[in-house]
């Protein structure tokens, strides 16, 4: 099969679970049904292509298919955020305070402790594995914090963290929803002038540096617009970046092909039907009981389980 | 022509190259040698600035390495290193498309593609060129690497131990192939090479080194005789004259 034909199908999938999901079970108020399914549905689109996006560029980078970009610790760096605000102010300020600010504080936290990581350990060391290292380190860090504080806190204001600690699509706030299209935007129109380096950069970095690629500056530029896209679909939705490990290597193993115009393309096609089918699951057959991460991970983990078998026989 | 100055080069307080100069004549086989740790591979990736240089200066072609633009250097100069494991899968003929980056930067032309041929005959590759690297032989990979390199087109060419883990057969068909880069293509090869007797039947001049430092250096038959020999390995090794070839026997 070729990949415009594999591209195809997968498209066509994609479109299809959007379709499904918007026009089934409509019932008799479609006027205030459809606005609230085609903003969710938006937010799948946006957040499950720059999640499937920047895994593929940091598996790329890092040269290692088990990776996500979560293992520098921005996940649990918004969890802290979060923890600590309610840990400081209380639970009924979170809500009293300005949804908008709270976007502002996480967005710019998150960005701004990737850079730091990025200045301090990668511009002396020169070396992306002492950089995963210390922010594998940090994000423990950060979760034992969150941990700590979440212990103290009054049981009911732990229910509040514990809705951020899941992804949902359920409460998207639209303004909110349009600053993250404007950002993600801006870093992915910055990532088109890197794009021609990812094929050369898998092949390994004294490969890529022979060939004439400017390996520090373009490492450096890939790793700030994935800190950008991960820290936006983070604080817009919620820690969702364990959907980057499974959509990239499904998109691998389907596609089968080193180029990344390809690669990159196929993944967000794959997040996106593994999102709206997880959405689909979420809300027509358990009618909310449980959360999409639990579904995506429950299905993420049985094929894993299946890929690791197959190769074990291999 | 190549000009290494002076240079030096630290890991962490250990000092691995020390005070290094050389001149690499183009046109020629240059052949580094000397026992393990002596600094030979890193005074590669210096001249190839896959590391950078703490102290002195490398020139190409009269410019620093560091005044060159990375993708003008490219087309400049070329490495192979020893290990070369890829985490993508990918054809004999892919790989060596990879070697036209430095001018196509991805999309490649009709030029790029004659290039991409011409690699591929002059390594012997078109019958296995659909063929993916991970189902091929250790000799076979290797040819397919030096291919890359030759469809990159530069005038300098450095391999780092081109003949790791092949066996004899294949060892001699890929310095034959570097003998013939040099006579017929006129490229300059530099490589670093563990197997002197390989040094002393394939190259025009030696460069030793020894603890980071320069022991000797010359035409091939100054440095492949039993004193010089002597002082880079610590061993005495006697030299056999068979026909024209001196052979280093180093075995007792």
């Amino acid at each position: 099969m070729r990949n415009s034909t594999k591209l195809i199908i997968l498209s066509v999938l994609a479109v299809g679970l959007v379709l499904a999901f918007l026009f089934t079970d409509l019932g008799s108020n479609w006027d205030y049904v459809l606005p609230r399914r085609t903003m969710k549905i938006l937010a799948i689109i946006v957040t499950g292509s720059a999640i499937a996006f920047s895994t593929v560029v940091f598996q790329t980078i890092t040269n290692n298919r088990i990776l996500t970009p979560s293992i520098i610790g921005l996940d649990s760096l918004y969890l802290l955020i979060q923890t600590f605000i309610i840990f400081l102010f209380g639970s009924t300020n979170l809500t009293l305070m300005n949804q908008h600010v709270n976007f502002g504080i996480s967005v710019v936290l998150m960005i701004l402790f990737a850079l730091l990581l990025y200045h301090f350990l990668f511009k002396r060391e020169g070396n992306i594995y002492f950089l995963l290292l210390i922010g594998l380190i940090f994000g423990t860090f950060f979760s034992s914090l969150s941990e700590f504080m979440q212990v103290l806190i009054d049981p009911n204001e732990f229910q509040v963290i514990q809705d951020a600690m899941f992804a949902s699509f359920n409460n998207v706030n639209t303004d909110l929803f349009y600053v993250s299209v404007l950002l993600m935007g801006l870093a992915t129109l910055y990532f088109l002038k890197f794009e021609k380096y990812l094929d050369v950069l898998s092949l390994g970095k004294d490969t890529a540096i022979n060939l004439g690629v400017e390996y520090d500056r373009v490492v450096q530029r890939l790793f700030i617009i994935i800190a950008v896209l991960i820290s936006v679909a983070t604080v817009l939705v919620g820690p969702i970046t364990f959907l980057g490990l499974l959509v990239a290597n499904v998109a691998y193993e389907f596609l089968k092909t080193y180029r990344h115009r390809v690669l990159i393309f196929g993944a967000m096609l794959v997040s996106i039907i593994a999102l709206v089918a997880g959405q689909l699951i979420v809300e027509r057959i358990f009618t909310f009981s449980t959360t999409i991460s639990v579904i995506i991970n429950f299905i993420g983990g049985v094929y894993f389980i299946y890929l690791l078998l197959r190769e074990s026989r291999a | 022509m190549i000009k290494i100055k002076n240079l030096s080069k630290k890991y962490n307080e250990k000092t691995v190259v020390n005070n290094v100069s050389v001149n690499i004549k183009k046109g020629k086989i240059t052949s580094f040698i000397g026992p393990n740790g002596a600094g030979k591979s890193t005074l590669l990736s210096a001249v190839s600035r896959l590391i950078k240089h703490d102290i002195g200066e490398i020139m190409i072609d009269k410019k620093e390495i560091k005044s060159w633009k990375s993708n003008e250097l490219s087309k400049k100069v070329a490495i192979l290193k020893q290990s070369n494991n890829l985490n993508v899968r990918l054809t004999v003929r892919e790989l060596v498309s990879f070697g036209r980056f430095p001018y196509s930067q991805g999309n490649l032309s009709e030029h790029d593609w004659e290039k991409v041929d011409e690699a591929l005959s002059f390594m012997e590759l078109h019958d296995i060129e659909d063929q993916y690297l991970d189902e091929l032989s250790g000799g076979q990979r290797q040819r397919a690497f030096i291919a890359m390199v030759i469809a990159q087109d530069t005038e300098y060419i450095l391999l780092d131990e081109p003949l790791n883990n092949l066996d004899m057969k294949h060892s001699v068909q890929i310095m034959k192939v570097l003998r013939r880069l040099v006579d017929e293509l006129g490229k300059t090869v530099i490589l670093v090479i563990h197997d002197i007797n390989f040094a002393s039947f394939y190259s025009d001049y030696v460069v030793a080194l020894k603890n980071g430092k320069i022991v000797r250096q010359g035409p091939t038959n100054e440095i492949i005789e039993q004193g010089s020999l002597k002082e880079i390995y610590d061993m005495d090794i006697p030299i056999k004259q068979i026909d024209k070839c001196r052979v280093c026997v180093y075995f007792a």
